[in-house]
C-alpha cells in the first residue's frame, strides 16, 4: 500500500496486512449473516468468541463496544456492520463512537456538508460546537 | 442485434430499502432523494430493457475474505438475495442470462482480463436497492440479471483505468451479441462516503461533481486518480466510484446524460443519481 494512502488522517485501509490481523474477527462477524449464530453470540459472548479464536485485541474491543480498537485489530467496516446491527446501531450511531461525539452532532456534521460546508468545517464544527 | 439503451447509475446505501419498506420516500429527509426517481422510471418505460448488466461490489454476503475476487462474473440462472445480517425483508430474485454471461466471459478473458465466473452467487442490497429505486412496486424484475462484481472491500483495488477498460471489454461483448436483447448497463455505489476510522462522515461535493461532470463525455479524466487519491478525495467507501467507471465504459465509446439528481445526505453518504444514452 503506497505511504500516501497510509498517511489520510482519521483512515484506516483494509489491506493485506489488515486482512491477515482481522481474519478471526471478520470471519465471526461474515458468520452474522445468519440469524442462529446472532443468537449464539448474544446468549453466550465469550464462547461465540472462542469458537472464532478471537485474538485478546479483537476480544476485548468486541467487549467494550470499541469500533475504533475492532479497525485497528483489523476489523472490516462491511463485515463491523453486521455486529453493529445486533447491537442495534446504525452507521450514525458507528461514526458517533468513532469520533467522539453523540449521535445528534454526528448528524449535525453530515446534514452541515448537505448544505455546502466542507467535510473540514463542519467536523471543526463537531468537535468543537 | 441487441441494443445498449444506456446507462443508469445511482447510489445503493442500506438505508435507502429501510426508507422503501416504511414508505418515507416523501419525508423531508428522504424526499430530495427519491425525486431523482421519477425521471428514471419513466426513461425505463420508455427504452424498456430486458437485460441489465450490473456493476457492483458484494459487502460481505457472497464473497468473504477466504477467496476474495478482484473482479466476478455471475453466470447463473438465478440470483437471490439473503439475509445481510440484520434480518431484514429479503429483496425479490433475479433470473439470470448465463448465455450472455459466458460471452461477456468469453470476451474478457479475450481481452486478458481474468474474472472468477461463479455460477452461484446471491447478491446484496448493492443490486437489489437500484431495482427497488427503479421498478417500484413491481411483482418480479422486468429484466434478466448479468451481475460483475468488483472488489472494493480489501486493497489492492482495481485501478479505475483498469475498470473502465473492463468495462469497456464488456461493451465489446454486448455490442457482438447475436441476441435481440434490449441491455441496460448499471453502476450502483458512491458517491462519497467514509463509514470507519476517525474520518467516517466524510463526504466531498467538489470531487463527486467531477465525477458526475465528466463521466458521460470525458470518463479518462476519472482515471488520473490513483485508488490512493480516490480514498483521500472520496472516502474509503467512496472508492465504489469504480463501479460506475466500470458501468461507464460498458456503455460504449459515446455518452450524454439525460438525467442527474445529487443530495447530500442521506445516511453517511452524498447520494447521485444518473442516465445516460449512448451517443
Amino acid at each position: 500500500m503506497t505511504t500516501e494512502a497510509q498517511l489520510i488522517p482519521g483512515t484506516t485501509l483494509f489491506d493485506g496486512g489488515a486482512a491477515r490481523k482481522g481474519y478471526a474477527l471478520n470471519a465471526m462477524c461474515f458468520s452474522f449473516n445468519e440469524k442462529v449464530n446472532r443468537d449464539a453470540f448474544l446468549a453466550d459472548e465469550a464462547s461465540y468468541m472462542d469458537r472464532y479464536g478471537l485474538t485478546p485485541e479483537q476480544r476485548e474491543s468486541v467487549v467494550g463496544r470499541d469500533i475504533l480498537g475492532m479497525i485497528a485489530a483489523g476489523g472490516n467496516i462491511y463485515y463491523l456492520a453486521k455486529l453493529a446491527g445486533i447491537f442495534g446501531l446504525n452507521v450514525q450511531d458507528v461514526g458517533s463512537m468513532q469520533t467522539g461525539v453523540s449521535v445528534e452532532k454526528f448528524k449535525e456534521m453530515l446534514l452541515a456538508q448537505g448544505r455546502g460546508e466542507s467535510y473540514d468545517s463542519a467536523h471543526k464544527d463537531m468537535i468543537n460546537g | 442485434m441487441a441494443e445498449i439503451v444506456g446507462a443508469y447509475f445511482t447510489s445503493h446505501v442500506p438505508g435507502i430499502g429501510g426508507a422503501i419498506h416504511r414508505g418515507d420516500q416523501q419525508t423531508p429527509y428522504w424526499k430530495p432523494f427519491f425525486d431523482g426517481f421519477p425521471r428514471v422510471q419513466e426513461w425505463l418505460c420508455e427504452v424498456k430493457p430486458d437485460v441489465a448488466v450490473v456493476f457492483s461490489n458484494d459487502h460481505g454476503l457472497n464473497f468473504f475474505l477466504d477467496k476474495m475476487p478482484t473482479f466476478a462474473v455471475g453466470a447463473a440462472a438465478s440470483y437471490a438475495n439473503a439475509d445481510e445480517g440484520w434480518g431484514l425483508p429479503l429483496y425479490k430474485s433475479f433470473k439470470g442470462h448465463p448465455e450472455l454471461s459466458w460471452h461477456i466471459i468469453e470476451q474478457m478473458v479475450g481481452d486478458e482480463f481474468d474474472p472468477v465466473t461463479c455460477q452461484e452467487m446471491l447478491v446484496d442490497h448493492a443490486i437489489s436497492i437500484p431495482f427497488e429505486l427503479a421498478y417500484p412496486g413491481a411483482g418480479e424484475w422486468p429484466v434478466k440479471l448479468v451481475p460483475i462484481g468488483i472488489n472494493t472491500v480489501q486493497h489492492p483495488l482495481p485501478s479505475a483505468k483498469r475498470c473502465l477498460a473492463l468495462g469497456r471489454s464488456v461493451h465489446k461483448a454486448l455490442a457482438s451479441w447475436q441476441g435481440d436483447e434490449r441491455i441496460v448497463v448499471i453502476g450502483t455505489g458512491g458517491l462519497s462516503h467514509q463509514l470507519d476510522g476517525a474520518r467516517a462522515g466524510f463526504m466531498n461535493k467538489e470531487y463527486d461533481l467531477f465525477c458526475l461532470d465528466n463521466i458521460a463525455r470525458d470518463p479518462d479524466a476519472l482515471t488520473q486518480h490513483s485508488i490512493a487519491d480516490i480514498v483521500r478525495l472520496a472516502g474509503t467507501q467512496g472508492v465504489e466510484i469504480l463501479n460506475w467507471i466500470a458501468a461507464r465504459g460498458a456503455l460504449g465509446p459515446q455518452g450524454h446524460e439525460i438525467h442527474r439528481n445529487y443530495h447530500a445526505p442521506i445516511s453517511n453518504t452524498a447520494a447521485a443519481t444518473l442516465l445516460l444514452e449512448p451517443g
